[in-house]
């Protein structure tokens, strides 16, 4: 039993080991040159662009259901014309930036972990080495800082496609007349809920590409690992998020609020 | 090793027609399971090792402690003037600029076409012109008669193919060193000759030092007993090796990582080693 606990605790320090050193070696290599710029702007593409579609019909359906859930609470208090403060403050503090986190770890960190698996047990990472390129500079740089960037975009983007779609829920369904709905959706915004909802999601995006690169640079076993990769990035990504979530803002209500 | 030995060894290796590749008492265990044990050999500039054994006898391993892929745990190696066992991943692409590998089933970016596989190191780590780098890309293609495969993707082209254009890709920078690993396994006997041509050819025209990894017995003895010559004309033909140019080939057999055997062609087929004999019947 104890030396199963053992293998355990081996396992899992090796595993944060490489996690840390893969992160100082993406660290230097954004400091310091070569720099693949071709690689970084086809990943800010990749990893921005290509996940505005899902990003948009998350954010627009969270903000209606948001609203409309809030709505049938708030009639129980008469207070069915702040729905706007409600999903707005909802929307950009927490669930804006956590679900565009959660989504992306399904869409991109599935895809990076896929996609460097593969390399790896195809032997294109060692070939990567053997041409003289550094696989962390030319394969891991690029992705960490799509998604350090390209997140707090998609969260900004996710939460006012999100309150509008509020918008649409509020005005049609619980008839609250536009002006009033979108003076409360002002309202009830604070200059340190814009900060939460902006700083949450350069983590976010960090975390999501570091583990998926971690696990994609790890995979062994074939295709089989590639799926196994594939996996566990996802659901170590999305539980890392929601961790993370926790004490980031637990730092930022110490020193914002 | 004191300082004084580095640099006459440092020396030695140097000098034209000197060891271009050295393992000395080289070590190498995954846990408890001993990889390589006590391997040693020298390879020439301008000759070929060939070497042989069983899978999992060490093979690739030795090959992928040559580029750094790996790191032994005891010994010294030597590539191409550097001694490459205590050299970080940032030191060794000095050594990786003048060594070339062909890896098992090619291993070519997928997501790129084959002018981009060939020309990746000279367009990525290098700042040779674009045209110039096509020039090159064109020429080596042209050399393994792959011309007009370049803008294919990986996945069009055939297995024989595929190895070809990891042999282009790993020439296009023209190195003196070339390390296949198991560059003919799984081809048909008719494209394996193709893939052998080609590693004769690299070596008797471009001067080109080898270490071909393989367990088919075929392939190993068609490239120590043929050589590669270039006719008045221009044309380059594969014909039978010299004497003198078969002795340039020697072959090493690996036994669960252990030397069992080192010489050339002519002393391999004589070996009275029960082992050998098997492997080779």
């Amino acid at each position: 039993m104890l030396s199963l606990f053992e293998r355990w605790a081996k396992s899992a320090a090796l595993e944060v080991q490489e996690y840390v050193r893969l992160t100082m070696a993406a660290f230097r290599g954004i400091v310091t040159p070569p720099f693949y710029r071709h690689d970084i702007v086809e990943q800010f593409d990749i990893i921005g662009v290509g996940s505005l579609t899902v990003v948009l019909l998350s954010g627009l359906f969270t903000g209606a259901a948001l609203a409309a859930q809030s709505g049938m609470t708030l009639d129980q208090f008469g207070a069915r014309p702040v729905v706007g403060r409600l999903v707005s403050a909802s929307m950009i503090k927490e669930l804006g930036p956590v679900l565009t986190a959660l989504m992306l770890t399904g869409r991109i960190g599935s895809g990076i972990a896929a996609e460097l698996g593969s390399m790896m047990v195809t032997d294109q990472i060692n070939a990567l080495r053997a041409l003289g390129t550094d696989p962390v500079r030319k394969l891991v740089v690029p992705r960490i800082l799509a998604g350090i960037f390209m997140t707090p975009v998609l969260t900004v983007i996710a939460d006012a496609v999100g309150i509008t779609g509020g918008w649409v829920v509020a005005r049609y369904q619980l008839q609250v007349n536009s002006g009033l709905y979108w003076s409360s959706v002002v309202k009830g915004l604070y200059l340190q809920d814009v900060w939460v909802g902006l700083i949450k999601p350069f983590v976010f995006g960090f975390i999501i590409v570091t583990v998926a690169c971690h696990v994609g640079l790890r995979t062994s076993g074939g295709t089989a690992g590639v799926g196994r990769s594939t996996t566990l990035s996802v659901v170590a990504g999305s539980v890392a998020v929601i961790a993370a979530d926790y004490f980031v803002m637990q730092i930022l209500i110490a020193l914002l609020y | 090793m004191q300082a004084r030995e580095i640099a006459a060894a440092k020396t030695a290796l140097d000098q034209p027609g000197a060891p271009i590749v050295l393992f000395d008492h080289v070590q190498l265990a995954f846990d408890e399971r001993v990889v390589l044990r006590d391997m040693s050999f020298t390879l020439l500039k301008g000759h070929t090792k060939i070497i042989l054994g069983a899978s999992g006898s060490g093979k690739s391993t030795a090959l992928k402690i040559i580029t750094g892929l790996l790191k032994s745990d005891a010994g010294v190696v030597w590539v191409n003037g550097q001694r490459v066992d205590q050299l970080g991943e940032r030191e060794m692409m000095s050594v990786r600029a003048d060594l070339g590998m062909i890896f098992q089933e090619g291993a070519l970016f997928d997501s790129l076409t084959v002018r981009e596989n060939v020309g990746y190191k000279l367009y990525e780590e290098t700042d040779m012109p674009v045209d110039e780098v096509d020039r090159r890309v064109a020429e080596v293609l042209g050399f393994i008669g792959l011309a007009e495969q370049v803008d294919k993707m990986p996945s069009e082209l055939s297995g024989g193919q595929r190895r070809r254009v990891a042999i282009a890709r790993a020439m296009a920078f023209k190195p003196t060193i070339l390390l296949y690993d198991e560059a003919t396994t799984g081809l048909d006997p008719i494209t394996a000759i193709t893939v052998d041509d080609e590693i004769v050819k690299l070596r008797d025209l471009e001067g080109v030092s080898s270490i071909v990894v393989t367990h088919q017995l075929r392939d190993a003895f068609y490239v120590a007993t043929h050589m590669a010559v270039r006719a008045a004309d221009g044309t380059v033909r594969i014909v039978d090796a010299t004497p003198e140019k078969e002795r340039e080939a020697e072959f090493i057999m690996l036994r669960e990582g252990v030397i069992v055997f080192e010489g050339d062609a002519d002393s391999l087929r004589r070996s009275a080693d029960p082992y050998i004999q098997t492997f080779l019947s």
